[in-house]
């Protein structure tokens, strides 16, 4: 089980979205995000959640999939809401006590949730359909400019992708280490926060031991199977935009036009 | 292939200050010749300097003194490191610590990205050094569901895509079980008969010693016996000397004809030592 961690869950199956470039999802769900600030109006709200709800049929990952994967942030949404509802000022519909409903409070509550809502489901739409490995070279690829400012981008996203092949290992690691100090009388479970803190000092030591030997052997074969840098390096799986990925583009640019004049559309109509 | 002479490497340890608190001399005046397409294994006890030498021939350590080239590229001069890296790949020890990438196929991709070769020809590169070691089937797979013998296989695959001339394995199979042994050990043989790949493969496996072309003992940082497994194995009281152990059926044989019975020397294989007795005491 702890073999197969995916950062954010991805989910395999074969679709357009699946098969999109990772740059061009990276920069979908930057501009979405953006976009979600961008307008006001009921309008607004609809054109942006059809749209999702077209990529999310497109995409072939059945909702009920991503929703299991959201359940740590419903309480951040609906703590959200909560918090909206009373305590935005307005025309009051209810009152018992200190404890006010304002129309405006249930409006705002509902706009909030709804954009946090989209906010977090499109982001994770990328992860659902682009594996770690596609995202680390998109961004490798995509954020290359970057290095004329002097950021490290090869080597960042070098150690991202030696830390997806290393944490797994390191998680059976603790867990077999922990195993150990337990079969020599170590209690994990019990007691107070700070003995159960120290207990888990002999799991540490032992953990960053034997990391750091790994990362001294795997520096020696990576050496010894002349890896130096970016000089000069070619890549099996270079990255090239197919014409999906120009349809996709165009696409993005219109919704982001759409929803600029939502406002103003709206504006007109009611 | 790899040629030393008076070849001495030296580890110096330092305290805190970079004081120098002691040196292991880890190799003393080693001479080799391996010629290319040899099979060569390594043997000796902990600490007997063969990982060194590994390192060495790997331009990973540069020598302390005397000389050594491989592939007639000298390992001391900086601007070789590359093409020696190249010609002659190295197999560690732990599966585990050696692979890169989270696919197999982008693993064995790593070499040949490094040097720069065109992507057309690594995908060629990678599919055909998969085949080699019999892992076609798993090129898309995560490194963390195959078996030890099978990650060992991998990382031999990865080398081979740098299409080198020599191959170094530090004990591949220390790490491994009696199978993953066995599809280590036979698929380097293949390598090395179908290829011409010249191997060296240090180990403490006496049984994975029978079957090579020639066999260097080191110990204490020098080489003290060279020669076919035959003629090593002839000699078990200084193989014991330098406290190693002697194939199960060589040292079956070895005690029985300490007890008198007529038993040749140097016996490698169960099927030899069923002929030598048979041929010897069958019908009495
Ligand atoms: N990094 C190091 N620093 C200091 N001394 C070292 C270092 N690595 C090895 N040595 C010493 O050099 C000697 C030879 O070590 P080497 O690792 O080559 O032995 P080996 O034959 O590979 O042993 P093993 O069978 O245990 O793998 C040993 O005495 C060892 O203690
Ligand atoms: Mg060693």
């Amino acid at each position: 089980m702890l073999r197969d961690i995916t950062l954010g869950q991805y989910y395999p199956t074969d679709s357009v979205i699946h098969r999109l470039d990772p740059r061009v999802k990276l920069t979908a769900t930057l501009l979405f995000i953006v976009s979600m600030f961008l307008f006001h109006s009921f309008l607004g709200y609809a054109v942006a959640g059809i749209c999702l709800a077209v990529v999310i049929v497109i995409s072939h990952v059945p909702f009920r999939f991503m929703m299991k994967g959201l359940k740590t942030i419903w309480f951040l949404l609906i703590f959200t809401m909560i918090f909206n509802i009373f305590l935005t000022d307005g025309t009051i519909l209810f009152q018992w006590k200190f404890i006010k409903i304002s129309q405006e409070g249930l409006l705002t509550a509902a706009f909030m949730g709804l954009r946090l809502f989209f906010l977090i489901i499109g982001s994770s739409l990328m992860t659902l359909t682009t594996t770690p490995n596609q995202l680390t070279t998109g961004m490798e690829t995509g954020l290359r400019w970057m290095k004329v400012i002097h950021v490290p981008v090869h080597e960042i996203a070098m150690m991202m992708s030696i830390a997806l092949r290393f944490i797994p290992i390191l998680m059976e690691e603790t867990d077999k280490i922990m195993k150990a100090q337990q079969a020599r009388g170590a209690d994990f479970e019990e007691g107070k926060l700070m003995d159960r803190v120290r207990a888990l000092v002999p799991v540490f030591v032992p953990l960053f031991v034997s990391a750091f030997r790994r990362a001294n052997e795997l520096a020696m074969a990576m050496e010894a199977r002349c890896y130096r840098g970016d000089n000069g390096r070619t890549s099996m799986k270079p990255l090239k935009y197919a014409a999906r990925d120009g349809i996709a583009y165009v696409i993005m640019v219109l919704f982001l036009v759409l929803i600029v004049f939502t406002d103003k559309i709206a504006a007109l109509i009611f | 292939m790899i040629k030393a002479s008076k070849l001495a490497y030296e580890y110096i340890r330092r305290d805190e200050e970079g004081n120098v608190e002691g040196i292991v001399r880890a190799l003393d005046g080693v001479d080799l010749d391996i010629k290319s397409g040899d099979f060569v294994a390594i043997l000796g006890h902990n600490g007997s300097g063969k990982s060194t030498i590994a390192k060495e021939i790997n331009a990973i350590l540069e020598p302390t003194e005397g000389v050594l080239f491989v592939n007639n590229y000298d390992t001391s001069k900086e601007e070789n490191i590359w093409d020696i890296r190249q010609s002659a790949g190295m197999v560690f020890q732990n599966p585990d610590n050696q692979l890169v990438a989270s696919v197999v196929e982008e693993d064995v991709a790593f070499g040949p990205e490094n040097l720069g070769v065109p992507t057309d020809e690594i995908i060629l590169r990678v599919a055909e050094a998969l085949e080699k070691v019999g892992m076609t089937a798993y090129r898309n797979s995560s490194p963390n569901h195959l078996s030890g013998g099978q990650k060992q296989r991998i990382a031999i695959a990865g080398i081979l895509a740098m299409k080198p001339k020599c191959i170094v394995l530090d004990e591949p199979t220390a790490m491994l079980d009696p199978n993953g042994r066995k599809e280590v050990i036979s698929t380097i043989h293949e390598l090395n008969k179908k290829e011409g790949i010249t191997i060296l493969l240090i180990t403490h496996y006496m049984d994975e010693v029978v079957g090579c072309d020639k066999v260097i003992v080191m110990d204490n940082g020098k080489v003290v016996m060279q020669g076919t497994p035959r003629e090593i194995f002839s000699r078990p009281d200084e193989i014991k000397k330098h406290k190693l152990d002697l194939p199960q059926v060589t040292e079956l044989a070895d005690e029985l004809a300490k007890e008198g019975v007529d038993m040749p020397k140097g016996i490698l294989s169960i099927d030899e030592f069923v002929e030598a007795f048979t041929s010897r005491y069958a019908g009495k």
